[in-house]
C-alpha cells in the first residue's frame, strides 16, 4: 500500500464531514467576531460601518441587556437548586427496591423527550386556566392565578417548567453514580448502626461527588443557554421580565435589526458559556484524578 | 405492619409520578372539551369524546406533512450523521499524527459555541453561497439537513473518537495485510463493531433534530416545510388560543415521541446517561 494511497484514504473519511462542519460552524464563529466590530442593520443595500470595539463598550451601559444577564443569573440559580433536589430525590427513589421504581423512571424521564416549545405551550395553558380553576376550587386564589401575566411570578413559572423538563435528566447521571457505589460500603455503614440519612450524609452524598459535578454544570449550562421554553411561555413577558440572554440576542440581532451589536453581545454570551464548561471540564478531571 | 409500609411506599411512588405527569393528564383531557366545559373544570374528566378538535388542529396545522418534514429531516440528518462522524472519527483515532489531533481539538472546542453566537453570520453566509454557487442552502429540507450535520458532528466526533480507541488494532492489521482497503475495513470489520455506540449517537441525535426549533426557524420560511416545532409555533401564533384544539394540536407532537419513547425506553436512557457523562 503505498503512502500516496494512505492520503487518499484520509481525505475520503475525513474531508467530506469537516467540510460540511467548518461550513456550518467554523466559519460563521469566525464570520461572527468580524461582524461585532461593525454597525449594521442587516439589510445587504445598506452599508455596514466599522466601530471598532464600540459595540463591546456600548453594552456595558446598556441597561437592558444588564438586566437581561441578571435574569439569567436570578433564573440559572433557582433552577440549578431545583433540578437538582429533584434529580437527586428521584434518583434516591428509584434504586431504592420498590417494585414501581422502573414505572417511576419512565415517567420521570418522559418530559425530556418533549421538546422545549412543546412543553412551554402545556404549561401556559396550565398557569393560565389550570391555576384559576384550581384557585377557584380551593380558595387559594392568590396563589393559584395566572402567574404568567405577573412581573415577579413569571421567571418562577420559567423555572418550574424548566425543572420538569431537566429533573428527569439529572435523575439519570444521579442514577449512575448511585449505582457505581459498592454494596459491601452501604451495608458496613448499616451495621454499623448508621440510620437512613446519615447513610445518605455520611456515604451516599460524598461517593455522589462526580455525579454531582456534572448534574451541577451541565444544569448550569443548559439554564444559561435556555430559549424554547422562555418563548413559548413567557415569550419574554409580562414587561421584559423574563427576557433571558439568549432570547435576548434574538431579539437584539432580528427583532431590532442590531446585527453587529447584537453580535457584540453573543460574543460576550459565547464567552461566558466557554468559562462555565472549561471550568466544568477543569473540575471534573481534577475529582476523577482523586478518585 | 411492615408489609403495610412497603404498599405504603409503592403506592406514594407511584402517586408521586401520577402528579408529576399531571401536565400530560392535563392537556389529553382538555383536548376533548368543548369551550364551556374546559371554562368549568380544566382538571375534570371529558363527558363525551370527541376527536373534533383533533381533526381541526390537524388541518390548521397541516400536521401530515410537518411530520413528513420532521420525518424526512431527521432520519436522512442522522443517518449522514452516523455515516460520516464514524469514518471521520475512525480514522483520526487510527492515524494519529499532529493533523488529526488538530482536526479532533477543533471539533471537540467548538462544542463550547452557543448556537446564537453563530445563527446570524451562519444565515449570512449560507446565503452568500446561495448567491454565488446557487447551491439550495437557505429554505430547502437539503440546506437545513446539511446544516444538522454541521452542529451534531463534534459530539458524534468524540463518542466515535472514544469507542475506537478501545477496539485492539490488531483486527484492522491483519485485514490490511490479507489487501482489504481502508474501506472495507471499515465497513465490513470496524462499523459492526461501533454498534453501541451508534445507537447512542442515534438516539442523541434524533431527539435534538426532532425537537429543534430555532435553526429551522431561520432556515426555513416557506409554509411547506416546516417541522412539527415551527408548525406548533405558527398554530399557536397565528390563532386566538382555543385552548382544547391548542390541546389536541400538542397531543398530536407528543405521539411520535410517546412511541419512540416506548420502542426504545432502555438505549435512549442507556445513551442520555453516556452522552452526558463523556
Amino acid at each position: 500500500m503505498s503512502k500516496h494511497h494512505n492520503k487518499l484514504w484520509y481525505l475520503v473519511f475525513v474531508l467530506p464531514l469537516f467540510i460540511i462542519f467548518a461550513t456550518v460552524v467554523l466559519i460563521p464563529f469566525f464570520i461572527g467576531i468580524f461582524y461585532s466590530f461593525f454597525e449594521w442593520d442587516g439589510f445587504s443595500a445598506n452599508p455596514m460601518v466599522y466601530v471598532g470595539l464600540d459595540n463591546y463598550i456600548e453594552l456595558i451601559d446598556d441597561g437592558r441587556f444588564l438586566n437581561s444577564a441578571w435574569l439569567t443569573l436570578e433564573f440559572t440559580i433557582l433552577s440549578l437548586v431545583l433540578v437538582n433536589v429533584l434529580g437527586l430525590g428521584f434518583a434516591l427513589i428509584v434504586t431504592s427496591a420498590l417494585k414501581s421504581a422502573n414505572f417511576a423512571r419512565t415517567m420521570f424521564f418522559m418530559p425530556n423527550l418533549i421538546g422545549g416549545l412543546i412543553l412551554g405551550y402545556i404549561w401556559q395553558f396550565i398557569f393560565s386556566d389550570g391555576f384559576r380553576v384550581i384557585g377557584e376550587l380551593t380558595g387559594y386564589e392568590n396563589v393559584f392565578r395566572n402567574w404568567l401575566t405577573d412581573t415577579d411570578l413569571a421567571m418562577y413559572a420559567l423555572v418550574i417548567v424548566f425543572s420538569w423538563q431537566m429533573a428527569g435528566y439529572m435523575m439519570i447521571i444521579y442514577i449512575a453514580g448511585i449505582q457505581s457505589i459498592p454494596g459491601e460500603v452501604m451495608e458496613a455503614a448499616e451495621i454499623d448502626g448508621a440510620n437512613y440519612f446519615q447513610r445518605l450524609k455520611n456515604v451516599v452524598l460524598p461517593l455522589l461527588m462526580p455525579a454531582l459535578t456534572i448534574s451541577l454544570f451541565l444544569t448550569l449550562s443548559f439554564s444559561f443557554k435556555i430559549y424554547d421554553v422562555n418563548l413559548s411561555l413567557t415569550a419574554g413577558g409580562p414587561a421584559n421580565s423574563t427576557e433571558l440572554l439568549a432570547m435576548h440576542i434574538y431579539n437584539e440581532i432580528f427583532g431590532y435589526n442590531n446585527y453587529g451589536y447584537g453580535q457584540a453581545k453573543a460574543i460576550i454570551f459565547f464567552i461566558v458559556i466557554a468559562a462555565i464548561t472549561l471550568t466544568q471540564v477543569y473540575m471534573t478531571k481534577k475529582r476523577e484524578v482523586e478518585m | 405492619m411492615r408489609l403495610f409500609k412497603k404498599y405504603f411506599k409503592e403506592i406514594l411512588l407511584v402517586i408521586t409520578a401520577l402528579v408529576f405527569l399531571s401536565p400530560v393528564y392535563i392537556m389529553i383531557v382538555n383536548s376533548f372539551k368543548s369551550r364551556s366545559e374546559l371554562y368549568e373544570n380544566v382538571l375534570a374528566l371529558p363527558e363525551t369524546l370527541t376527536f373534533e378538535h383533533y381533526i381541526r388542529a390537524m388541518d390548521r396545522m397541516n400536521f401530515g406533512l410537518a411530520f413528513f418534514n420532521s420525518l424526512v429531516i431527521t432520519i436522512i440528518s442522522v443517518f449522514i450523521i452516523v455515516i460520516l462522524s464514524s469514518m471521520t472519527a475512525w480514522m483520526l483515532a487510527r492515524k494519529d499524527n499532529t493533523l488529526s489531533r488538530v482536526i479532533f481539538m477543533t471539533f471537540i472546542a467548538t462544542m463550547l459555541i452557543p448556537f446564537q453566537t453563530i445563527m446570524m453570520p451562519l444565515i449570512q453566509f449560507m446565503d452568500q453561497i446561495m448567491s454565488t454557487t446557487g447551491l439550495p442552502m437557505l429554505n430547502t429540507r437539503s440546506g437545513l439537513i446539511f446544516m444538522h450535520v454541521g452542529f451534531n458532528a463534534s459530539l458524534a466526533v468524540f463518542l466515535y473518537h472514544g469507542f475506537v480507541k478501545s477496539i485492539p488494532i490488531s483486527l484492522e492489521e491483519s485485514a490490511e495485510i490479507d489487501g482489504a482497503s481502508k474501506f472495507t475495513v471499515f465497513w465490513r470489520i470496524i462499523f459492526p463493531i461501533l454498534k453501541p455506540i451508534t445507537v447512542t449517537v442515534i438516539i442523541l441525535n434524533v431527539i435534538q433534530i426532532w425537537n429543534d426549533y430555532l435553526l429551522p426557524s431561520l432556515v426555513l420560511t416557506d409554509q411547506s416545510l416546516r417541522t412539527i416545532p415551527l408548525a406548533t409555533f405558527y398554530f399557536f401564533g397565528e390563532f386566538t388560543i382555543q385552548w382544547n384544539q391548542a390541546m389536541a394540536g400538542l397531543v398530536l407532537t407528543i405521539i411520535p415521541v410517546v412511541i419512540f419513547y416506548a420502542l426504545a425506553q432502555k438505549h435512549i436512557i442507556k445513551g442520555i446517561g453516556e452522552g452526558a457523562v463523556k
